[in-house]
This record gives structure tokens, C-alpha cells and sequence, in this order.
């Protein structure tokens, strides 16, 4: 724009009328304004470059088969973090199963059967809205207590922290699920009640067909929360030394975030090393199950 | 959005249906049950609630039968394991207001910034690819922030860089990593607000003459002022229960912060830390946790009710 007024004018002409302002836009307050603005996205991007190198620069020796195919160990050289690893992979299972077929029937019910006059279902509503800002280690007392109630002696098993993290993430899938019913349009509800379909009928075969994308986006998203998760199950006990593979529902176990915690709280060099390799691989975990997230939404989401 | 229910006024409102719709009126038993299962499943959401609420309270009250309220709440030393053991919570809470303070001082300028650039200036190509690079930051597990604000934030850069007069651990240095952490929540909430005041209000005030600017900060931001105080209000009810990066990076030493350089120990991070020993349950060392506890979660639910109130006004609005 070196002048203004041309630069102007064919602007004003061209596609915004309305926008004459642009006058002012070279000012001195309005261009320190830009640069302000930028300048804050700027830092939110140049931390999380800065925390990503930080973390592979400390990480990086650390990042062999050693640590996916070791037990932790009081040798730093030879930890690994195979028990953690599959520790996640079965509370994340486990809270899969559990937290799926729960979250998407509240969801149904409250998108295409509640009566919204009424007031459990706006009680409802609300509730679900507060529960998602819930702080998460409360999740973790709320399985504490739950599980002294039931004489649970040792609280530190793959059930009892998925029965945490499915509280935790009901509340994401509810709303994420609602929000995928909310975009199938009312005209394909109509039609199929018009052939003689039931509520349900049009639910089951019309509806939750056409929102799947949007679930399964979701329940990734969701899940992965779970994954990176480590606070509630801080709260159960899973800050334990564990040599050997987690086996079912009611074994100890220990999950990676946890692992991190463990091992980021040691003096020694060689474990901060660890910390960063195993945040590598969790990241890296995050990354993909994002990634996929991104692509079925990308790709088998309809648009009306 | 009309439900399919209130439209036809069916079986799960509980009414009659209509003689018109007598197809919806036929008996299924099966239907019935899956309905019930579905209204069940919603259900457990207020059962969870209530589930919070009891094993909140009920350790709780058991905790103040031997502990005064009035102790807990104004007594300035808390050192719940100690011979003379003491329960002022006070502690406790100036830590966590250090640290929610100092994010929200980094969250709120930095998060609202990114709000108007990508609300008001950003063309919607790059938003496309700014904003999902943005939640990349929401989506990092906290404890590895944790672990960036131990290691590089309070080691690297407040201890060798700034050789600022501190230890191994600092509120200010988990303060300012959560900061960075809750910048997307704070975007993202306060984008939607301003994205949806009507463009003819930015017409109109560019009409006026108003450059960019002056639109953004005297016409959008106002209107879209109660989206963006709940977007603030959320920010704050993230940072009070955040409890990874403060458990790695701000210390266990229970005692009153007046220094953001010196550690402390935040009511989560009471509660993460003091988990980490087997305490028998019904014990008092059991019960303290609850009671901390429930005064995190009814800091938090109030916070939560304000911001729902905001947000229900910012959406009446137009």
C-alpha cells in the first residue's frame, strides 16, 4: 500500500462497501494493535515449540526399544516403561467400554426424546454442562470413596481407574455426541417418521447412522483426554512400582502419564530423560489419535 | 430445536399420543425398554453428582466433627501430619490464588489477543490453520507441561538465565506454565462470543468511520462482553483445579505464599500428594483429603454456575 487512497478506493470498490474504515488502518495505535495481537498468538506458538524441542532435546537417548520393551528399573539405564505402556492400554480400553455406550445413549436421549419442558431434563442439561468443568481430580476422591464403600483394599486396579476416567469423560462425549445429533437435519427425521417409522426406528437407522462421523470424532478426542490423564488415578494410587504386565480388570497397574510423574520427580539425570522420552511417546500417541480424529471428520462427515 | 418428542408429543413425554398418530401410539415393549435404558444412561450423569456431593460430604463431616470449620478455614498453618498436627487451610488456598493469578495474568491478554486475530482479522484460510494449531496446546497431557515447567522454566530459565533468588520448585513458574495452557480455553470460548455478534454492527461502526481497531474494541468487544467474562470465568476454574503441573512444578511445602519465587503447596496439589501415602480409610489423615476436596469442588461449582449465567446472557442477546 504505498498510497493509501488508490489502495483504498479499490478496496472500497471492489468487494467491501460497507468498509470504510480502512482509512484508519494505518494509523500508528491501529498498527501497534495488529502487532500486539499477533505478537500473543505468537508466544502460545513459541512455547509450544520451545516446550517440544525442550522435551526431545531431553528425551532424545533415551528414545530406544529399551523403553517400550524394559520394566522400570532402579538403573535408569535399563528403564523401560513396557508395564506403563500397557497400563494405558487397558484403562483406555476399559474406559472405552464403559464410557461409549453410556455417553451416546445420555446423548440420544437427551437430543431426541427428553421433553425439554421438563425439569429433570433441564436438570440434566446443566448438570452435564458443570460436570465437564469439574476438576478432575475430584473424579479421582469420588472413585476413592466409591471404592472404600465396596471394601476395595487395594484401590490401585485397571477397573477402578477407568470407573474414574469414565466419569471424567461422560461429559465430553455427552456433549460431543449431542452436537453430532444436532447437525442431522429435522427433514430426514421427518421423512423417515413419515414412512411409518417409529421414534426409535428413525433414531436407530436414520439418525445415529448419519452422525457417526461426528461421534467417533468425538469419542477419539475424548479418549485421548483420558489417555493424558493422570491426576484422578494419582488419587487411587497407581504411583506404583510395577514389574509386570498388567493382565486383566482387576490387576495393579500403572499408566504413562503417571510413569512421567514417577520418573520426573527422581533426582537423577537419567530419569529426566526418561520423563522426556516416555512425554515423546505419549505425545507422539496423542498426535496420531488427534490426527485420526481430524481425518474422519475430514472425510466421512456430511455436510446438508 | 424442537425434539422429535415435543413435536408429536410421544411415549417419552408421558402423554397420551394422539389419535393422529396412531402408528407411534402401537405398543412396543422393546422400544419402551431401550427408552428407559437411554433415560437411565442420562440419569447416571445426576447420579454421579450425587455420588460427588456424598463422598465429598460425608468424610467431610466426619473431618469437622474433630476439626472446627472455623479453624479450617481461617487457621494459617496447615500441617495435617504433624505430632501437633494443625488444619488452617489458608495455606493452601494463597498457593492456589498464586498460581491461578499469575495464568490468569498470562492466559487472559494472551488468550483474548488470539481471540480477535483470529475473530476479527484473520481471513478464514488462516484461521483454518491457526486455530487447530492453537488446540494443539489444549491437547498437550498436563503432566508433561509439569514436566516443562520444572525443567526448563523454574531450572533453565528463572534459576540459570534470570538467576532469580529461588529453589528447586516456584508458583510463579507453574503459574506461568498453566497460563500457556489455558490460552486456548480462553481463545477459543471468547472467539465464539465475538464471531457471533452480528456483522452489521462492525458495518455500522466502519460507516461511522471507525478503522478495525476502534470497531473491535468499542463495538465488538462490548457486545460480546458477557462471552468473554465466561470465557475469563472458565479459565480461572481450570487453573484452580489443575493439578499436574503444580504437583511437579510448585512444591509440597504447605505454607503462606507471599513471594511468587518461593514453593508452595495448592489444594490439588495437597490432595495429589497426600493420595501418594496409603491413608486408612476413615482416618482423619483419610478424611482431610475430602475435606479439601469439597472446598475445591464448591470453589469450583460457583465459578462454574457465574460463567453459565454469563453465557446464557451472551446468548439471548441477539
Amino acid at each position: 500500500m504505498s498510497t493509501p487512497t488508490s489502495a483504498t478506493g479499490r478496496v472500497i470498490q471492489a468487494t467491501r462497501p460497507l468498509n470504510t474504515g480502512r482509512n484508519g488502518e494505518m494509523r500508528p495505535t491501529a498498527l501497534i494493535f495488529l502487532v500486539l495481537l499477533w505478537l500473543s498468538l505468537f508466544v502460545a506458538f513459541a512455547v509450544l515449540i520451545t516446550l517440544l524441542i525442550t522435551i526431545f532435546i531431553t528425551g532424545q537417548n533415551k528414545l530406544t526399544w529399551n523403553l517400550v520393551t524394559n520394566f522400570p528399573s532402579a538403573d535408569p539405564e535399563e528403564a523401560g516403561a513396557r508395564p506403563a505402556i500397557l497400563g494405558s492400554v487397558w484403562a483406555i480400553g476399559a474406559t472405552a467400554v464403559m464410557t461409549l455406550p453410556l455417553g451416546i445413549a445420555a446423548a440420544v436421549h437427551l437430543e431426541e426424546f427428553a421433553d425439554r419442558k421438563r425439569w429433570f431434563n433441564k436438570f440434566v442439561e446443566l448438570n452435564v454442562q458443570n460436570l465437564a468443568a469439574v476438576p478432575s481430580i475430584v473424579y479421582g476422591l469420588l472413585a476413592l470413596a466409591f471404592l472404600s464403600m465396596l471394601g476395595v483394599t487395594n484401590k490401585n486396579i485397571v477397573i477402578g481407574g477407568a470407573f474414574a476416567l469414565t466419569l471424567l469423560i461422560l461429559p465430553v462425549i455427552i456433549i460431543a455426541t449431542r452436537e453430532a445429533l444436532r447437525a442431522v437435519p429435522r427433514e430426514i427425521r421427518d421423512g423417515s417418521l413419515a414412512l411409518g417409522a417409529s421414534q426409535w426406528q428413525t433414531t436407530w437407522r436414520q439418525v445415529l447412522p448419519a452422525s457417526v462421523p461426528g461421534i467417533a470424532t468425538g469419542s477419539i478426542l475424548a479418549l485421548s483426554r483420558a489417555l493424558g490423564e493422570a491426576a484422578p488415578l494419582l488419587v487411587l494410587g497407581a504411583l506404583v512400582y510395577i514389574t509386570f504386565d498388567p493382565n486383566g480388570l482387576l490387576s495393579g497397574y500403572t499408566t504413562l502419564p503417571i510413569q512421567i510423574f514417577n520418573w520426573t520427580g527422581r533426582p537423577q539425570e537419567g530419569f529426566h530423560e526418561l520423563a522426556g522420552a516416555t512425554s515423546l511417546l505419549l505425545l507422539a500417541v496423542l498426535i496420531l489419535m488427534n490426527a485420526l480424529a481430524i481425518f474422519i471428520r475430514n472425510k466421512f462427515q456430511k455436510r446438508w | 430445536m424442537t425434539t422429535v418428542a415435543e413435536r408429536k408429543g410421544g411415549p417419552a413425554t408421558g402423554r397420551a399420543s394422539s389419535p393422529s398418530s396412531s402408528f407411534a401410539g402401537r405398543r412396543r415393549p422393546g422400544e419402551f425398554l431401550i427408552k428407559l435404558g437411554l433415560r437411565l444412561a442420562a440419569a447416571i450423569t445426576v447420579i454421579t453428582t450425587v455420588g460427588i456431593v456424598i463422598a465429598l460430604l460425608v468424610p467431610s463431616l466426619s473431618f469437622f466433627a474433630e476439626v472446627s470449620p472455623f479453624e479450617f478455614l481461617f487457621g494459617t498453618r496447615w500441617a495435617p501430619r504433624f505430632a501437633d498436627a494443625s488444619f488452617g487451610v489458608l495455606p493452601l488456598v494463597t498457593a492456589t490464588l498464586w498460581t491461578t493469578v499469575i495464568a490468569l495474568l498470562v492466559a487472559v491478554p494472551f488468550g483474548l489477543g488470539a481471540a480477535i486475530l483470529l475473530a476479527e482479522y484473520a481471513k478464514p484460510r488462516v484461521r483454518k490453520v491457526l486455530k487447530p494449531l492453537l488446540e494443539i496446546l489444549a491437547g498437550i497431557p498436563t503432566v508433561v507441561y509439569g514436566f516443562f515447567a520444572l525443567q526448563f522454566v523454574q531450572g533453565t530459565v528463572l534459576r540459570d538465565w534470570l538467576q532469580l533468588p529461588t529453589g528447586a520448585f516456584s508458583v510463579l513458574a507453574a503459574g506461568l506454565v498453566m497460563g500457556v495452557m489455558i490460552i486456548p480455553t480462553i481463545a477459543s470460548i471468547a472467539e465464539d462470543a465475538m464471531s457471533a455478534v452480528p456483522g452489521a454492527l462492525r458495518q455500522g461502526s466502519a460507516a461511522l468511520g471507525a478503522n478495525r481497531m476502534q470497531t473491535t474494541l468499542r463495538v465488538v468487544f462490548p457486545a460480546a462482553l458477557s462471552g468473554i467474562v465466561a470465557a475469563v470465568v472458565l479459565g480461572i476454574s481450570r487453573a484452580v483445579g489443575e493439578t499436574m503441573i503444580v504437583a511437579i512444578a510448585a512444591g509440597s511445602q504447605a505454607k503462606l505464599v507471599s513471594n511468587p519465587l518461593e514453593q508452595g503447596q495448592t489444594m490439588t496439589g495437597f490432595i495429589a500428594n497426600a493420595a501418594l501415602g496409603d491413608s486408612r480409610v476413615g482416618s482423619l489423615e483419610y478424611n482431610t483429603l475430602f475435606a479439601v476436596g469439597l472446598l475445591l469442588f464448591l470453589i469450583t461449582l460457583l465459578i462454574n454456575f457465574i460463567s453459565i449465567r454469563f453465557v446464557r446472557r451472551f446468548r439471548e442477546a441477539y
